[in-house]
């Protein structure tokens, strides 16, 4: 079975998912990525759904609960690269993924990321 | 009369065919006039007159066989198609075809023999069903020139606008429909994807009445852009407008609005980090914050 690499970028963890995700596949992502949230010490989560064409409520299920998990271990999520299709969808399907930031593009969402953890350590320091 | 007609159909439909062949030209000429007398003021007579021979011919033939029969049809066809085009009432196109049976029926009387007579009740029958055929493809070649003019007003009406560096508009004018909406809301979520804004602004300026259904395609269209990763603005709300949405108790949630579109705009500039400076009504500067 395929596994979703989880890739390492400084305070960032990215998820690039390129292939259709099976129950079983979700579920062996979401524990990956708790574990690597844990093991790297993680502030931000961005899930890269660029290549996905097709979505269900089960994806968007998906994608809210990986942001709760990430949540819980205090590191923000965001998705980045949705296609218009996808958005339409998803929208139509009544989900508007509340809590799980969007981004345009794994550029965007990595400046989203870092702007947001400027802000908390400039409160902090106030 | 009926027995007999049944009984012996062909005498009576050889007859026919021979006075088609004999008196062609009487024939002829006597349609195109019938027809010319129909759609008095059209400028195109000559084209049907044009026309009018090949499917005198065509009509022969397909007496000869089945297979035949779809020359006719093509010809009737590409007839009424051009009427249809031309602006002729469905009426004169059909008429144009009825003419033939006024056209033979003179034929018919100086001949005087009671074959022909009955002959002209088969024809006559046949000349209905192309009159018929001429009516459908007439009403079908009407339908499309309907269809292709909606489809051309639907791509005309939604244009997406760069505004700015990372700010798009869509500036609605006309009625939202379902269709009208999809289209939007692709072209909108298409834009943000290739131009990579992340402001959008919606200028509903032109959109004469809003509805509980029209606000709700609104919202589908902010939420769907809001997944990836962009924010919208809803402006150009008339007064009418803002008080039918407050009666209709729709809620926009916090999705921000703005009366005009120069309002959306400032907004949208202060969010991606635009300096607008000096006061609202004299002269704008702008400079960007950071290089």
């Amino acid at each position: 079975m395929d596994r979703v690499p989880v890739l390492k970028l400084g305070d960032v963890l990215i998820v690039s998912i390129q292939v259709d995700l099976q129950d079983q596949g979700v579920l062996a992502l979401q524990e990956d990525l708790a574990d690597a949230v844990v093991a790297t010490g993680a502030r931000g989560v961005i899930i890269d759904i660029t290549a996905v064409e097709i979505v269900d409520s089960f994806i968007g299920r998906m994608l809210a609960t990986i942001a709760s998990i990430s949540r819980m271990l205090d590191a923000e999520t965001v998705v980045v690269g949705m296609r218009p299709a996808v958005a339409i969808t998803l929208v139509e399907l009544g989900l508007s993924l509340g809590g799980v930031r969007t981004a345009l593009n794994l550029e965007k969402g990595v400046a989203l990321l870092n702007s947001s953890e400027d802000t908390q350590i400039a409160a902090a320091a106030r | 009369m009926g027995v007999t007609l049944t009984v012996q159909p062909d005498a009576g439909r050889r007859r026919i065919e021979e006075l088609l062949r004999q008196n062609e030209d009487r024939v002829l000429k006597r349609w195109l006039e019938i027809t010319a007398a129909v759609s008095a003021g059209q400028a195109d007579r000559d084209d049907t007159a044009a026309r009018l021979p090949e499917i005198y011919q065509a009509l022969r033939q397909s007496f000869t066989g089945e297979e035949n029969l779809s020359d006719l049809h093509g010809l009737l066809a590409e007839l009424s198609r051009s009427r249809a085009r031309q602006g002729f009432s469905p009426a004169e196109t059909a008429n144009a075809v009825f003419g033939l049976k006024e056209a033979l029926y003179e034929v018919v009387e100086d001949d005087g023999t009671p074959e022909a007579l009955r002959g002209f009740i088969w024809f006559s029958k046949i000349i209905d069903d192309l009159g018929l055929f001429t009516f459908e493809t007439y009403a079908a070649a009407r339908e499309k020139i309907i269809i292709d003019q909606a489809e051309q007003l639907l791509e005309l009406s939604t244009p997406v606008v760069k505004l700015w560096e990372g700010i798009v508009a869509v500036p609605l004018i006309g009625t939202l429909d379902s269709a009208r909406t999809q289209v939007v809301m692709e072209k909108l979520l298409q834009a943000l994807v290739e131009t990579g804004s992340e402001h959008a602004v919606i200028d509903i300026t032109g959109v004469p009445a809003v509805d509980t259904q029209v606000a709700q395609h609104l919202l589908k269209t902010v939420m769907a852009a809001r997944l990836m990763g962009a924010e919208c603005v809803i402006s150009g709300i008339r007064p009418q407008i803002a008080h039918t949405i407050v009666t209709l108790g729709i809620e926009f949630g916090d999705i921000v609005t703005k009366a005009s579109l120069a309002d959306a705009l400032a907004h949208a500039l202060r969010r991606s980090g635009v300096e607008v400076a000096g006061s609202r009504r004299t002269r704008v500067a702008l400079r960007t914050e950071e290089a």
